[in-house]
């Protein structure tokens, strides 16, 4: 019965994994081909010939652009990220701890920002056009006009400065206890659900007015189902999938969040990490950071449009 | 045809509060009490009849910079915006009337541009190219013009399949007819809303950069940039980084309103963000 | 509850019911309208009412009233409506939700839309019976079988096993029909059922829907635009216009005697006197072994098509949504370039595609859509889109320009003063007069007609049949007139195609092609015609069976 849905899955993961290489080589060819020499930008300008040219075969730079990418891709394939060049350290052994952070940070950004973005777009649903719906509209227009740093500042401000609830900066260390370390990234988190809350509810609301005014609602109604009856049987199966849909499109936008909060909290994660090293033009960290953010975030795409794939009674049930 | 009776208040208070920051920035050089760069007192001065905003890390006033700072965010932002909006538009509309290989090779590019948070992207590339304004500009302005080709594209294929347009094309009109006299006129609205959006999200992008050290760089700065640079303070119960950054947002808000009214006159598409 | 309750006596009466609802115009304070003024009516128990007008009659709104229901933002202010004995209206929202599913039921325009496409037909069919308690799942269930073969429904046992896109839109109809039959209520509410569905499906349905309520004595309100749908189904009818009662009686009196001038005009709508024109000894457009499919599939939508048009006659493509009858006219404009045969005019071929056809010949045809609020750019006055063909073809300007535009606007019999004003601020009939307009500013040879009725209220459609058949007088002006409706083929062609799954089944003159014997489809097609006439339904049906059984 699931065999187009099987197909249709695995053209999608095909198609994902299609992208992520094309991306790889727009990240390398961002890096590489664009005007701007890797070397001067390490030495700096006043850096001597004959150090720059050092610099470049060291590099490898001497080589044709397609030798060089093809020899990063084998490295990213086989687990070597490469090694950094402002401080020589292995950048995937760098990369682990870091990693592993941000996906914490996120993991409770996101436990907390979804149902909340969705209850509260249920409830703007529930009293649409009332002034709780209006409030939630007026609230997730000004979040979406808010800059994360704003956010961040006003949280640090209050709940760290003014009354000494949360440390202003979130400092983890290998082996903390979870209770320490949820207390640290409290104010980072919080700063990351309020970025994301509001675009995922105003998106969620849409989803499920859109279900609430198609024709099998009114059918519903017109048999005498309570109110709740017809959201839970009717309009819930079909409001499903574009929920899922929102909520990962929202997750995948956590990640542009989490670079910013990342620095505004001093957080050891792949966000200040990746940073720092533009800061310091480190053009291997950068690659490697940039590639694994694109593909948390390809990712979080492909799961989204799975999901839409899967719920599809059309799809789930052919002809 | 216009009657400001009939402008919904906050969209009255966006139009209001969006020429304020305008003639701000304009006049800057004039209105503003010190120099962009003067050096007027003490670290971190609190608000005071002098200086109403206080001063900054280096003891500069506050006000003035934030009016020069005013400056420079618009100007990047303005241009951006254009040059994002022309190149996304231009090429949008010519892949919805010309269709074949040049619309699937734009296309997919978009998508693969797209396929990367601009952030990311945005960040990979200024790793390498020159710190300077026209590099800032081009970068925003190039990734940016993803969003607007999306949406002009979307927008012109849903009309050039409409009726009025196949008779056109019947009837024998060139391109050109078809292009400006009936694909445009009807496609403006809800371009000129976007043209808000995008505005908003050029000040955001701009700020996130400069707050991240990869903006503008001292000794001027625009909004984010004063954030970057006051934000040591605020550990110490010191705001003044909460200024810019509440500039920003009421930046963006009042563009929103604006926007947000422009669109509700006509119709329900937009862009996303991110 | 047909058992619990007498068979006959007064089921439903609505008294002087009012009906409100508030629009939002763009850029202006909202405003109240009466969507209803006063209708009052009554039903008795297993008795049909026809509700009947063009829309915005109110003919829908009234219908849902009986179950205490109005669509997005619609209010009963006034009146009152009594079901069974008690006044609904007094019962608030726990007595809307007792009655709804129980008493009174709903059938839908489109079943497609109204199924949640989620679940399986026999959960959503015995709902509305597990929900009020009126019988057990396993009780249910079988009704609903046995309604599904009352209903035709093919394999009666397991189609309630069916998701809703697995089943056909007809097919959907009659379950929904099912549906609504199976909590045994004592009204149906019948609203459009069968206008999105091909003519000969709708005899189909409506001959099943009809058996439906014989069997088992429920009421109905059965709401159309279609006289001659409603005469068949209906003890009585009762015509509605912009929310107000024209006319009530019975079906007979209501389409043989009708006492109003409205209802008049109604019932003879489709008459217009037309004489078949001989055709010419040659005609100047040949459409010669047409193939053609859309894209690189090899799904021909056009088979070997070839017909001929005469000057200043019209040639009727008439067959069902997927005959390919568009597909014709795309062809012959160069929108679809054929992969076989050719399209000759005045005697020498018409390039393929559009864009190597020279201007001249672009004039010479030109064309009328379906829905003429899309065929006009919005931002462009009438004045503009009249005179844009004048400028193009003729290279007219100025004042010579206006006056011409003046003179069609004439001819459509549209004053002067509609020369600044924009599509938007004009009725659907004007638009469709603004269209012709258009096309004969080109002072074309040939205007191609695709279902320019269709999307009209049935006045409104006359009126425009009757400007084209004038003009074509005046102008010598041909026709290729697309359309689904026999009705309309009958008041104005000369001669027909029928079309059929891409092929022209059946061609020729008019009267020949609609007189007897026919071939197997056209007998199909013109048998499934409702015609305003008492027993209709009952003598087509039985004539297909029987031509079915002897084939």
């Amino acid at each position: 019965m699931s065999s187009p849905i099987v197909k249709l899955v695995a053209q999608r993961i095909a198609l994902g994994i299609l992208l992520l290489l094309a991306v790889s080589v727009l990240i390398f060819a961002g890096t590489q081909i664009l005007p701007g020499d890797v070397a001067q930008a390490i030495l700096g300008q006043s850096a001597t010939p004959e150090s720059l040219a050092n610099l470049r075969e060291q590099l490898g730079l001497n080589d044709p652009a397609i030798v060089r990418y093809f020899r990063w891709l084998g490295g990213v394939l086989t687990g070597d990220l490469g090694t950094a060049m402002s401080s020589g350290q292995d950048i995937a052994t760098s990369i682990k701890g870091r990693l592993w952070n941000t996906l914490f940070l996120a993991f409770w950004a996101a436990i907390v920002a979804v149902p909340l973005a969705i209850i509260l777009g249920l409830i703007a649903v529930r009293y649409r056009n009332g002034w709780v719906d209006k409030l939630i509209s007026g609230l997730a227009l000004a979040s979406t006009s808010f800059p994360e740093f704003f956010i961040g500042y006003v949280l640090v401000f209050f709940f760290a400065v003014q009354h000494q609830w949360f440390p202003g900066i979130s400092t983890v260390y290998d082996g903390m206890p979870l209770g320490e370390r949820l207390q640290a990234i409290a104010l980072p988190a919080t700063a990351l659900t309020l970025v994301v809350l509001a675009h995922m509810m105003r998106m969620t609301r849409a989803a499920i007015l859109n279900v609430m005014q198609s024709a099998y609602v009114e059918t519903a109604e017109l048999k005498g189902l309570s109110a709740f009856a017809v959201i839970r049987k009717h309009a819930f199966p079909n409001a499903i999938a574009p929920i899922i849909n929102v909520v990962m499109l929202n997750l995948a936008y956590l990640i542009v969040g989490v670079v910013v909060v990342e620095v505004i909290f001093v957080y050891p994660g792949m966000g200040q990490y990746l940073v720092d090293h533009v800061t310091k033009r480190d053009v291997p960290v950068v690659q490697a950071v940039g590639l694994i953010f694109a593909a948390v975030y390809i990712s979080l795409n492909i799961v989204a449009d799975i999901a839409a794939i899967v719920a599809n009674p059309r799809l789930r049930h052919p002809k | 045809m216009l009657d400001i009776k009939r402008i919904p208040i906050p969209a009255l208070v966006g139009i209001v509060l969006t020429a304020l920051f305008v003639l701000a920035a304009i006049l800057a050089p004039w209105i503003a009490p010190h120099g962009n760069g003067e050096i007027v007192g003490d670290v971190w001065e609190p608000m005071s009849a002098q200086h109403w905003l206080g001063t900054d890390n280096l003891g500069r006033d506050l006000l003035s910079r934030m009016m020069y700072g005013a400056r420079i965010t618009l100007f990047i932002a303005v241009l951006a915006t254009a040059l994002s909006f022309s190149l996304g538009a231009i090429l949008g509309f010519s892949a919805a009337v010309f269709g074949g290989w040049f619309d699937t090779l734009l296309s997919r590019l978009v998508d693969l541009l797209m396929s990367i948070p601009t952030l990311i992207m945005g960040l990979v590339v200024l790793s390498v190219l020159p710190s300077n304004l026209v590099t800032l500009i081009l970068v925003m302005g190039i990734l940016d013009s993803t969003r607007v080709y999306r949406l002009s594209r979307a927008v012109a294929v849903d009309i050039n399949v409409m009726d009025y347009v196949e008779a056109a094309k019947l009837r024998g009109e060139g391109e050109g007819w078809i292009i400006f006299r009936e694909i445009l006129p009807n496609a403006l609205s809800p371009l000129v809303s976007e043209l808000g959006l995008r505005f908003i999200y050029a000040v955001l992008f701009l700020s996130t950069l400069s707050f991240l050290g990869l903006g503008v760089q001292p000794p001027d700065a625009d909004w984010g940039g004063m954030v970057k640079e006051n934000k040591d303070g605020i550990v110490f119960g010191i705001a003044a980084a909460l200024i810019p950054a509440a500039a920003i947002a009421s930046l963006a808000i009042s563009v929103n309103l604006v926007a947000d009214w422009v669109l509700n006159r006509t119709t329900s598409l937009k862009g996303g963000r991110g | 509850m047909a058992d619990k309750h007498p068979k006959s006596g007064m089921l439903l009466d609505i008294r002087n019911l009012r009906i409100e609802a508030t629009v939002y115009p763009p850029g202006e304070p909202p405003k109240n309208i009466v969507l209803v003024h006063d209708v009052s009516l009554t039903l008795e128990k297993g008795k049909v009412l026809g509700l009947i007008g063009e829309s915005g009659a109110g003919k829908s709104t009234i219908g849902l009233s009986s179950m205490g229901y109005g669509r997005g933002g619609v209010r009963i202010t006034g009146g009152e409506v009594i079901l069974n004995g008690r006044d609904i209206l007094k019962g608030g929202k726990e007595g809307f939700r007792k009655l709804r599913g129980r008493e009174v039921c709903y059938v839908a325009q489109s079943a497609a839309a109204a199924f949640n496409p989620a679940h399986r037909l026999m959960d959503q069919v015995v709902e509305a019976a597990l929900l009020h308690g009126t019988a057990t799942r396993a009780e249910a269930e079988r009704r609903a079988v046995a309604l599904f073969k009352k209903l035709s429904l093919p394999n009666p046992e397991s189609i309630g096993e069916r998701f809703p896109h697995q089943v056909s839109g007809g097919q959907l109809q009659r379950v929904m029909t099912a549906m609504a039959l199976c909590s045994e209520p004592d009204l149906i509410v019948f609203d459009e059922p069968t206008t999105a569905l091909d003519v000969t499906t709708q005899i189909d349905v409506l001959a099943a829907i009809k058996d439906a309520i014989r069997d088992t004595h429920v009421a109905a309100l059965y709401i159309t635009h279609d006289l001659a749908v409603v005469a068949q189904v209906s003890d009585e009818i009762m015509v509605l216009r912009h929310g107000r009662l024209v006319e009530w009686g019975g079906t007979r009196q209501i389409i043989k005697e009708p006492r109003q001038e409205y209802t008049n005009a109604l019932v003879s709508v489709h008459q217009i006197e037309h004489e078949e024109q001989k055709p010419g000894t040659t005609p100047f457009l040949a459409v010669k072994s047409i193939t053609a499919a859309y894209g690189r599939s090899h799904i021909k939508v056009l088979k070997n098509v070839s017909v001929d048009i005469y000057p200043g006659q019209t040639l009727a493509v008439v067959g069902e949504s997927g005959s390919g009858k568009s597909t014709l006219a795309r062809a012959i404009t160069g929108l679809l370039p054929p992969e076989q045969g050719t399209v000759t005019f005045d005697g020498r071929p018409l390039a393929n595609r559009l864009a190597e056809r020279p201007k001249e010949d672009l004039r010479q045809l030109q064309m009328i859509y379906q829905m003429a609020d899309v065929a006009m750019n919005p931002r462009q006055t009438v004045g503009t889109i009249i005179g844009r063909p004048l400028e193009f073809y003729f290279g007219m300007r100025g004042r010579e320009r206006d006056k011409r535009v003046a003179e069609l606007l004439d001819k459509i019999e549209m004053g002067k003063g509609f020369v600044d004003r924009y599509p938007a601020e004009l009725s659907g009939g004007q638009k469709q007069r603004v269209c012709i307009a258009r096309s004969l500013a080109a002072k074309p040879k040939l205007i191609i007609c695709d279902e320019v009725t269709s999307a009209l209220d049935p006045l409104v459609a006359h009126g425009i049949l009757e400007l084209l058949l004038g003009l074509q007088k005046e102008e010598n002006v041909a026709y290729l007139f697309i359309t689904h409706d026999l009705a309309t083929v009958k008041s104005i062609a000369d001669s027909i195609a029928v079309m059929y799954r891409g092929e022209v089944v059946r061609y020729g003159a008019k009267s020949k092609v609609l007189t007897p014997p026919f071939d197997a489809y056209t007998d199909l097609l013109l048998s499934s015609v409702p015609e305003m006439e008492i027993g209709w339904l009952e003598k087509a049906i039985k004539g297909r069976r029987m031509a079915s059984a002897g084939n």
